[in-house]
């Protein structure tokens, strides 16, 4: 079977296709799999498609769909395609010398706005903006976490409009997830596809877990021969909970609820069967407003009373560290270049969307005036929701917004709409493009900064769609680093 | 180990116990319904007394009907032990214990979760209902093969040895006290040949006519059931058998610093007392008398080893 063209999606031109070259011809780095798939007959690739689909069926990969009401969520699984997004070594080098510089800087952020505050005193951020924001927390003012390290795991999110620009749309510095979709994406591929990877060399992404059970041990409030570490979830409900259990599991440790852990002699212990034992990392999937409530939310049952005392005592490491939701929040965001220029001294690798505040009335009489051609946000929103995209928006959709808009303008950013770059997707019959992001993920820990050669890439199976959250349809791809 | 793992362990394997137990006992009245020229409908009550579910299933219903009965027990959201309810039950322990069973046992529990969702979506008619039963027994070999063949045999596999065998125990009593009656001397003196049909439900249910016939003879008495079902040590749903393996499992969990829990000294309690004895002892406390006590027993032990392994907080 051959595969002569591959759609053209003419809605939006020019579209970076990472598949194809300026010509149309099929790009080098995907030369070896694009000779696989040509050879390869349409019943058998169907066949490989409802393998997939089982093996995913099977593991009990899950999120939750549906609309925001609670009564109509369910379980489902995530949708794969198996046609790869291909990097090239020399692609990734610049994308991992980004992630690491954007990490570093995040980080050096939160430790200078919960201590000395010198970012603020030399102007190059409103102290408004942090002082009233409800992500700055308080509790934090003046807290070392060890090792000085905040955040340990970052998801930043990047797109690409042309083969030389990346965007970083979003930087996950709370408690992203994503990675174990990575890890099973590939455990998948390997298994449908072996003969793909003898004959290309695809870096490996399966070390993850062992670097993040090291940047959790070398995080440990003590030097110590034995550090104990768990993974703190909300429980069987929640929509993250394969990842928090797969996890635990590659990396042999306990998976805790709340209930497990108890405050006892300044120290968090684990309920076993012998009785209590103390915990030195907690690797929390949880907000920072659940994690403990005699701190925080006190209507939280999901964290540990007296959780955040022993943080502030330094007996116990919280990672990632409470507070980090200041250096992600989307009012932050558009500091980004001179958060990274103030405490690296560097220019930004990776480069952030122009990004409209409409606090600043220019900015929103300009936003308002262009609604059809933004991209608008809320400030505090995540996950897709609660966002206008001006060129598929309806009229009355825009009104509603602008009425939003003009009620409470602090609460939103507006930015362009970006060309994403598309990948093919197996439509069932032929290879049709979607629009794709891309999540690599960082480790931090007091000794280094390790980037997974790799990442999750989520794409948009609706034609022409730019949403790839899988709250709202989309679907995930295995990502290929090749070896130089 | 978390104590809540080592709950969550024990009670997906209980649940798993109860899924087979139900889908036998279908099965057996099903078998007896169809094979007795003067069945009726009522027989299915004892059924549901058997699984202690005949109130909340009056409160549902107007009147015993097998064909209610069979789907209340198969599909009934409201009773707790229902096969849907177990199935879903083993399902949420297994994904809640998730870090301590092999892939191989979580992906047989997620298929049978998924399959049987599927089949019990509707009303299960009755010429699939052996179909549907003999999947249940194969899901729940699946789980338990799997569990046996790639698990450790560390202290997680001790706990679900504990709840697969405190849930048989359970199980075993409660046939068998539904039927004590039939089994009494007074119904069929000492020495005379059993000649009721309804013994056979007991046996049938537990699979153990042909080795009750292999251990006993073609034609056997009312003491020799009770000594197959409550003392043999070799029948593997006997109350002995499974108090065994109990025993057995509360030993290899104990630690040097931790030797002798009260869970294990009640065992041992009831192993001595109640199941070291000849077979007439039993009636003569009284056959339903003995039953009921060891219901009791049996649930004390289970809340013991709960609280000596800090099942809850």
């Amino acid at each position: 079977m051959s595969f002569n063209t591959m759609k053209k999606d003419s809605s939006m031109n020019p579209i970076f296709n990472e598949m194809e070259s300026r010509g149309g011809n099929v790009r080098g780095c995907y030369k070896a799999f694009f000779k696989w798939f040509s050879g390869e007959s349409l019943p058998a690739i169907r066949k490989k498609q409802r393998e997939a689909q089982e093996f995913f069926r099977l593991s009990g990969i899950t999120f939750i769909s549906g609309n925001s009401k609670q009564d109509q969520k369910k379980m489902d699984l995530i949708p794969f395609d198996f046609v790869p997004r291909i990097i090239t070594s020399a692609e990734w080098d610049h994308v991992d010398r980004g992630v690491r510089q954007r990490t570093g800087a995040i980080n050096a952020f939160l430790s200078d706005i919960y201590h000395d505050q010198e970012i603020l005193k030399a102007k190059k951020i409103p102290v408004n903006l942090v002082a009233h924001n409800p992500a700055f927390l308080d509790k934090m003012i003046g807290m070392s976490p060890p090792g000085n390290i905040y955040t340990h795991i970052v998801g930043s999110d990047i797109v690409r409009t042309d083969p030389k620009t990346y965007f970083v749309l979003e930087d996950n510095a709370r408690t992203p997830s994503g990675a174990s979709y990575m890890l099973e994406n590939r455990e998948a591929m390997i298994n449908l596809f072996p003969e793909l990877f003898s004959r290309i060399k695809v870096k490996p992404v399966q070390d993850y877990t062992r670097q993040l059970l090291r940047t959790l041990v070398e995080s440990a409030p003590h030097n110590k021969s034995k550090v104990v570490v768990c993974i703190l979830t909300p429980g069987p409900f929640n929509s993250a909970y394969y990842e928090h259990a797969f996890l635990a599991d590659q990396m042999g440790v306990e998976l805790v609820e709340g209930s497990d852990l108890r405050v006892r002699d300044g120290r968090v212990h684990v309920r076993t069967i012998n009785g209590f034992t103390p915990v030195d990392v907690i690797y929390r999937r949880i907000d920072d407003d659940y994690i403990d409530p005699l701190n925080f939310n006190s209507d939280s049952l999901l964290g540990v009373p007296g959780l955040f005392d022993v943080y502030r005592a330094g007996r116990v490491t919280i990672v990632n560290a409470p507070g980090t939701g200041i250096a992600d929040d989307k009012s932050i965001y558009s500091y980004m270049p001179e958060i990274i220029q103030f405490y690296t001294g560097e220019k930004p690798i990776l480069d952030n969307v122009p990004t409209w505040r409409c606090s600043e009335p220019d900015s929103l009489s300009y936003v308002l005036d262009n609604l059809d051609a933004l991209v608008v946000k809320e400030v505090h929103g995540s996950g897709g929701y609660g966002m206008l995209i001006g060129p598929n928006s309806t009229k009355s959709m825009r009104k509603h917004f602008s009425e939003r808009l003009k009620a409470k303008p602090e609460k939103y950013i507006a930015q362009p709409v970006l060309p994403l770059s598309t990948m093919p997707i197996f439509g069932g019959k032929d290879l049709t493009p979607r629009h794709v992001d891309l999540r690599p993920f960082s480790l931090m820990s007091p000794k280094e900064i390790f980037v997974t050669s790799g990442g999750l890439t989520r794409v948009a199976l609706k034609k022409g769609s730019l949403v790839v959250n899988s709250s709202q349809g989309g679907g995930t791809k295995d990502t290929w680093v090749l070896e130089a | 180990m978390l104590g809540r793992t080592a709950s969550g362990l024990f009670w997906l394997f209980r649940y798993l116990e109860r899924m087979e137990n139900t889908a036998r006992l279908i099965n057996a009245a099903q078998w007896m319904s169809l094979t007795r020229m003067n069945a009726s409908d009522s027989d299915w009550l004892s059924v549901l007394n058997t699984v202690g579910a005949a109130d909340a299933f009056a409160a549902q219903h107007k009147e015993v009907t097998k064909a209610n009965v069979i789907d209340w027990l198969l599909r009934s959201s409201d009773y707790p032990s229902s096969l849907i309810n177990c199935m879903n039950a083993v399902q949420f322990n297994g994904k809640s214990v998730r870090t301590a069973i092999t892939e191989e046992v979580w992906e047989a529990i997620n298929a049978g979760h998924i399959d049987l969702n599927a089949q019990l979506k509707t009303r299960v008619s009755e010429s699939s209902l052996n179909a549907l039963l003999s999947d249940v027994r194969d899901i729940v070999s699946l789980i338990q093969g799997m569990a046996h063949s790639t698990m450790l045999r560390n202290e997680i596999f001790q706990f679900m040895s504990i709840g697969t065998h405190i849930e048989r125990t359970d199980c075993t009593l409660r046939l068998l006290d539904v039927k004590y009656y039939v089994l009494l001397p007074s119904v069929s003196p000492v020495g005379s040949v059993l000649d009721n049909v309804q013994w056979e439900t007991i046996l049938r249910s537990v699979s153990s006519l042909g080795g009750m016939k292999m251990t006993y003879g073609e034609q056997f008495s009312a003491p020799e059931i009770i000594d197959y079902l409550v003392l043999n040590g070799k029948m593997p749903r006997s109350l002995s058998y499974c108090l065994m393996k109990v025993s057995n499992s509360l030993r290899k969990l104990s630690t040097p610093g931790r030797r002798n829990t009260d869970s294990m000294m009640q065992a041992k309690h009831l192993a001595n007392y109640y199941l070291s004895v000849p077979v007439d002892s039993i009636f003569e406390y009284g056959l339903h008398e003995f039953l009921q006590k060891l219901l009791v027993l049996n649930s004390e032990l289970s809340d013991q080893i709960a609280k000596d392994y800090r099942f809850y907080d």
